[in-house]
C-alpha cells in the first residue's frame, strides 16, 4: 500500500466568474471539487451515477453532471453554478417562479433543476409542457411530482418571450 | 375566544391562504444547508463494510489492510461499537404477540441481510474510508437464506433466528360479525389476489448524519436528516447512556424524507457510538448504491381478498388475508408490523358494511429491513378493497361510481365505527365524490374512451375512494411503550421590536412547515407571516415534540402553535390594557399593532409595547404579568384518529402491443379538514401521487433467490421523471375536525394513499373488453402483456 493516493493535477478555470486555481486528485469530480474544495455547496450529489441531476451544473454554456466530469476536465472550462447564476441575476425569475408556484419543497433538487431549466429557456423561446417534461426527465425530484416545476418553467418561458417581443 | 374561519374577511385572516414559503428562496438560491453541506473542524468520516451475503455467521475481521491506507484513522468491528452502544428490539406491547431479536448497530456475530453493516472504518476523507472499507477482509460463513415470503413459515424452511421459535414476527386476525354466512348468502362474490411490490423511499438527499461529542462537556451534537429529532434524541440518550439533556439533535435542511428518514438505522447509531468513542465530528453520508440496501423498504405484500355483494350492489362482507415480509428485523422504534397492521385497519374503509375479516401475517426473511413509507398500508388497502369493488361493479354490470356511492357511509352518518372498529369523526365521501365529477367532465371522457376504442386504442379511466389516518394519538405508538410523542409543542415569544419568534418540535422536510407554522401564529398573535420567524429541529431549543410523521404536522403542530400564538396574544393584550387604561377584551392585535377591537383604531404599535415591556419595565404597575413568551402543547384525545377520505381518478392508455401505459391525467378531491395553505396542501397531493404512480408503475426491489439485491442504482430502479407524469386536478371538501380549534387534519399521505389503486383500476377498465385483468404491482409492460395472454414463457 504504498501511494494509494492518485496523481495530483493542477487545473486553472473560472467558476461563477472568479478565477480558481487549485491542485486536485486526478479522480476528483467535478460536483466534488465544487462542494468540498470550493464550498460551493448550492449543487447536490444525490447518485453519483449520472441519473438524479441533482450535480447539474453549467461547464462552458452547457449543462452538465457534475458527478459524470472530473475536475480535471474543467481545465479552463467556464463553470457556473446556482451561487452564481444567484448572483448575477440571470435566473431571478426562475427562482422567483419556482417559490411562487412552490415548485420545490425540500429544494435538494432545485439548484440542478435551475440549471437545466435556465438552458432549456434561454435555447427554446416557447416550449409546449411536453418540450419542457422532456428536457427535464433528467432531474429526478420526488417531492412536487414535477407540475408545479412545469408550471413555473412554462411561465417564465412564456414571460420572456413577451418581454423579448415587446 | 374562537377564529371566524368562514369569514375572509376577518383581520389577521392568513389561516386558509396561500402565504409564501420563508425558506423557499433560500433553498432555491443553493443556499440550503443540508447535512452534507457541512463541514466542522475536526471532522472525520465513516464508511461501512457491509454484508454481502443474505445470511452468514461472522467469523474473523481482517483489518490490517485497511488500517495501512493512508488517512484511514480507526476500524471498528461489531463488537467494539457494542460496548458502547446497547442493542435494541423493536416490539409494540399493544401489538400483541409482536417479536424481533436484539439487533446492533453492527452485526456481531451473524449478518442477516445483504447491505447489512458489520465493520465501520474512519478516515480523513471519505474517499480513504470507502477505500478502507473495501480491504476490510470478514470471514463469513454463508447461512441458508429465507428469502420467500409464502414459504417462510412451512416446517422446511430454516428459521433466521432460533431463539424465536420460528419465522413468524407478528399476525393478528379480526373478525367482525359472520363472514361465512354473509358470502354464503351472497349474490355475487368477486375474488382476487392482489400483490404490492417491495420499493424503496428513494429520498433525493440520502440519509446523512454528523455527529459529535464533547467530552469535556459530556455532550453529544448530532447534526441529522431526519423527521424526528426529539425521538432521536431519546434514543442516543438511550443506547449510548447520555443523559437527555445532553444530547442535542439539531435538524437543518432535509433533502427528502417520506418515512424514510423518521426509523434508527443501525449505520447511523453506529455513527454516534463511533463520535462518543473518538471524540470528534463524525460523518457518514450514505451513496446511493448503499441506500438502496440500507434504507427501509415497504409494501412487500401479497393478498388474497374476495367481496361479497348483493343484487343492489350493496358489500356485504369482505374477507382479506394480507401476507407481508419485513426482513429480519422489525425495525426500531415503530416496527415493521405497523403496515400489516394498518392494511387490516383500513380496508373497506370508506363504506358501510357489517361483516369483516381481515388477517395478517408478517414473517421474517433475509432481506433489507421494511418499515413505515409513506402512506403505510394504505396503498395496500386502498388497492384490495377498490380492486373489489370494480370487479364486483363489473360483475354486476353497475356503473363504478354508482357502486361506490351506494356502500359509502352517508356523509351525515358520522360518527360511525367501522367494522376494522376504526371510529371516524367526520367524513365526506359523497361530497368529494360529487365534486370530483364536477372537475372531470365524466360523459366526455367516457365518449372519448369509445371512440378510441373504435379504432383499437384501449384508454381506461379507474376510481378510487379511500381514508386516510391522519393526527395520530398515543394509540399509535405509545401506548406500546415506544419513546414516540404524539404530543406536540409551539413557544411563541415577541422580541422587543414586536417582531414574533415561534419554536416548534414538528419538522419541515419541505412540505411547507414552517410557512404553515408562520401563518398560523400570524393570525393567532395578530401580525403579518413576514413578521414570524419559525424555528424547528432543533432540540435544544424548540419544546418536545414528535416531528412529521402520519401526517401530524398541520393538525397537531399547527393547533400547539395556535394555541400558544392566542397566548402570547392575551399576555400582549393584558400589557396593552394596563398601558392604555383599557379593558383588554376591547382591543384586538392587527397587522402588528393593538387596536380597537370596535372600529380597529390604532391604539399601540408592538414595537411601542415591547419597548416599554424589555427597557422601561419601571413604568408598568409592580405585579403586572409581562411573560411575552408562551409555550402550549396540544394532544388529540377524543379519537385515536383523525381520519381524512377522499377519492382519486386516473385517465390513462394502455398500448396493447407494447404493454406501456401512459398516465394522460389525475384528479384528486381530499378532505384533509381545514386547510391552512391551499398550495402547500394542493402540491403535498401531487407530490403524493406520483409517489404512488411510481408504486403502481414502476418502481420494485428486486432479489434473487439467495436474498442478492438485484437493482440497487437509480439506473436500474425505476423511479416517476418529469417526462410520464400526468397533470394532476386537486379539490377539496373541507370537514373540520371538532378536535382542535384550528380543525386541521392531515394531507401528506393522501396522494400516495390512493393513486396506486387509481391507475389499477383504470388499466383494467382499458382491458376489460380484452378479458384481461392486473392485480399485481407495478403494472410493467411485461405484466400487462401477460395478462393479455400476449406473453407465455
Ligand atoms: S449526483 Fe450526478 S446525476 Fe445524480
Ligand atoms: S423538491 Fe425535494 S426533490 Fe425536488
Amino acid at each position: 500500500m504504498t501511494d494509494m493516493f492518485p496523481q495530483q493535477i493542477d487545473v486553472a478555470l473560472s467558476v461563477n466568474g472568479e478565477a480558481v486555481e487549485a491542485r486536485v486528485p486526478a479522480g476528483r469530480h467535478l460536483i466534488d471539487f465544487l462542494r468540498l474544495d470550493l464550498g460551493l455547496t448550492g449543487a447536490h450529489a444525490g447518485c453519483e451515477h449520472g441519473v438524479c441531476g441533482a450535480c447539474t451544473v453549467r461547464v462552458d454554456g452547457r449543462s452538465v453532471r457534475g458527478c459524470l466530469m472530473l475536475a480535471a476536465q474543467a481545465h479552463g472550462a467556464e463553470v457556473w453554478t446556482v451561487e452564481g447564476l444567484s448572483e448575477t441575476g440571470e435566473i431571478a425569475d426562475l427562482q422567483e417562479a419556482f417559490v411562487a408556484r412552490n415548485a420545490l419543497q425540500c429544494g435538494f433538487c432545485t439548484p440542478g433543476m435551475l440549471v437545466a431549466a435556465q438552458e432549456l429557456v434561454a435555447s427554446a423561446p416557447a416550449p409546449t409542457r411536453e418540450q419542457i417534461r422532456e428536457r427535464l426527465s433528467g432531474n429526478y425530484c420526488r417531492c412536487t411530482g414535477y407540475e408545479a416545476i412545469i408550471d413555473a418553467v412554462e411561465a417564465v418561458a412564456q414571460a420572456r418571450a413577451g418581454g423579448a417581443a415587446r | 375566544m374562537s377564529i371566524r374561519f368562514g369569514d375572509p374577511d376577518r383581520p389577521n385572516s392568513y389561516i386558509g391562504r396561500t402565504v409564501p414559503r420563508p425558506n423557499a428562496p433560500r433553498l432555491a438560491q443553493g443556499r440550503g444547508r443540508y447535512v452534507d453541506d457541512l463541514a466542522p473542524p475536526r471532522m472525520v468520516h465513516v464508511a461501512f463494510v457491509r454484508s454481502p451475503h443474505a445470511h452468514a455467521r461472522l467469523g474473523a475481521v481482517e483489518t490490517a489492510a485497511a488500517r495501512a491506507v493512508k488517512g484511514v484513522l480507526r476500524v471498528f468491528t461489531g463488537a467494539e461499537i457494542a460496548a458502547v452502544c446497547s442493542p435494541w428490539v423493536a416490539v409494540l406491547a399493544h401489538l400483541k404477540g409482536l417479536k424481533s431479536p436484539p439487533q446492533h448497530a453492527l452485526a456481531v456475530d451473524r449478518a442477516c441481510w445483504v447491505g447489512e453493516p458489520v465493520a465501520a472504518v474512519v478516515a480523513a476523507s471519505r474517499a480513504a474510508a470507502e477505500e478502507g472499507a473495501a480491504l476490510v477482509d470478514v470471514a463469513y460463513e454463508p447461512l441458508p437464506a429465507v428469502t420467500d415470503m409464502m414459504s417462510a413459515l412451512d416446517p422446511e424452511t430454516p428459521v433466521i433466528h432460533p431463539d424465536l421459535g420460528d419465522n413468524l414476527a407478528f399476525r393478528r386476525l379480526h373478525h367482525e360479525g359472520d363472514v361465512e354466512a354473509a358470502f354464503a348468502g351472497a349474490h355475487k362474490v368477486v375474488a382476487a389476489r392482489f400483490r404490492t411490490a417491495r420499493h424503496t423511499g428513494v429520498t433525493p438527499e440520502p440519509r446523512s448524519i454528523l455527529v459529535d461529542w464533547n467530552p469535556a462537556e459530556g455532550q453529544l451534537t448530532a447534526w441529522h436528516a431526519t423527521q424526528a429529532p426529539h425521538m432521536m434524541q431519546t434514543v442516543f440518550a438511550q443506547h449510548l447512556a447520555v443523559p437527555e439533556a445532553r444530547v442535542r439533535v439539531i435538524c437543518e435542511d432535509v433533502g427528502g424524507s417520506y418515512g424514510v428518514k423518521v426509523h434508527v438505522y443501525p449505520d447511523e447509531m453506529a455513527t454516534a457510538a463511533i463520535a462518543k468513542i473518538m471524540g470528534r465530528p463524525v460523518k457518514f453520508v450514505a451513496d446511493r448504491l448503499e441506500s438502496f440496501g440500507s434504507d427501509i423498504h415497504a409494501r412487500d405484500h401479497e393478498i388474497s381478498a374476495r367481496l361479497a355483494v348483493d343484487a343492489d350492489g350493496r358489500i356485504l362482507a369482505m374477507d382479506v388475508d394480507d401476507w407481508t415480509a419485513i426482513g429480519p428485523y422489525s425495525v426500531y422504534p415503530r416496527t415493521s408490523a405497523i403496515e400489516g397492521n394498518q392494511v387490516v385497519n383500513l380496508c373497506g374503509g370508506p363504506y358501510a358494511f357489517a361483516d369483516y375479516r381481515a388477517q395478517t401475517t408478517v414473517v421474517f426473511q433475509n432481506k433489507t429491513p421494511t418499515c413505515q413509507y409513506r402512506a403505510v398500508g394504505h396503498p395496500i388497502a386502498v388497492a384490495i378493497t377498490e380492486g373489489l369493488v370494480d370487479m364486483a361493479a363489473a360483475e354486476l354490470g353497475m356503473d363504478p361510481v354508482e357502486i361506490r356511492r351506494r356502500n359509502f357511509y352517508a356523509d351525515d352518518a358520522y360518527p360511525v365505527t367501522s367494522p376494522a372498529k376504526m371510529r371516524f369523526e367526520g367524513l365526506s365521501h359523497h361530497a368529494s365524490m360529487d365534486k370530483l365529477l364536477t372537475l372531470m367532465d365524466l360523459d366526455a371522457l367516457r365518449a372519448d374512451q369509445a371512440e378510441a376504442r373504435s379504432r383499437g386504442v384501449h384508454r381506461g379511466l379507474g376510481f378510487a375512494s379511500f381514508i386516510e389516518l391522519t393526527n395520530p394519538s398515543p394509540f399509535m405508538y405509545g401506548i406500546g411503550g415506544a419513546r414516540i410523542s404524539a404530543q406536540d409543542g409551539c413557544t411563541v415569544r415577541m422580541d422587543p421590536d414586536g417582531s414574533i419568534v415561534a419554536l416548534s418540535g414538528v419538522t419541515e422536510q419541505g412540505q411547507g412547515t414552517e410557512a404553515m407554522l408562520s401563518q398560523v401564529v400570524a393570525e393567532g398573535v395578530g401580525v403579518r407571516p413576514e413578521a414570524v420567524r419559525v424555528v424547528t429541529g432543533d432540540t435544544q431549543v424548540t419544546p418536545y415534540g414528535g416531528g412529521t410523521w402520519a401526517s401530524r404536522g398541520a393538525g397537531i403542530g399547527g393547533e400547539a402553535a395556535l394555541l400558544s400564538a392566542r397566548a402570547l396574544r392575551g399576555a400582549i393584550l393584558e400589557v396593552a390594557a394596563a398601558m392604555l387604561q383599557a379593558d383588554a377584551a376591547t382591543l384586538d392585535i392587527r397587522d402588528g399593532v393593538v387596536v380597537d377591537a370596535e372600529g380597529g383604531a390604532a391604539r399601540l404599535p408592538l414595537e411601542e409595547l415591547g419597548r416599554i415591556v424589555y427597557f422601561r419595565g419601571d413604568t408598568l404597575p409592580k405585579g403586572l404579568p409581562r411573560e411575552l413568551v408562551q409555550t402550549r402543547h396540544f394532544i388529540t384525545s377524543d379519537y385515536p384518529f383523525a381520519f381524512t377520505n377522499g377519492v382519486q381518478a386516473s385517465w390513462l392508455e394502455v398500448d396493447v402491443e407494447t404493454g406501456v401505459v401512459t398516465l394522460l391525467k389525475h384528479w384528486c378531491v381530499e378532505d384533509c379538514g381545514r386547510v391552512i395553505n391551499p398550495q402547500l396542501v394542493d402540491e403535498q397531493i401531487r407530490g403524493g401521487i406520483v409517489q404512488g404512480l411510481g408504486g403502481a408503475l414502476y418502481e420494485e426491489i428486486h432479489y434473487d433467490a439467495d436474498g442478492q439485491l438485484l437493482n440497487g442504482s437509480m439506473a436500474d430502479y425505476l423511479v416517476p421523471m418529469a417526462a410520464e407524469m400526468p397533470d394532476m386536478v386537486i379539490g377539496h371538501v373541507e370537514t373540520p375536525t371538532r378536535e382542535s380549534m384550528l380543525g386541521a387534519k392531515g394531507a401528506g399521505e393522501a396522494g400516495t394513499a390512493g393513486a396506486p389503486a387509481a391507475v389499477m383500476n383504470a388499466i383494467n377498465d382499458a382491458l376489460r373488453p380484452l378479458g384481461a385483468q392486473v392485480t399485481e404491482m407495478p403494472f410493467t409492460p411485461e405484466r400487462i402483456l401477460r395478462a393479455l395472454g400476449a406473453l407465455d414463457d
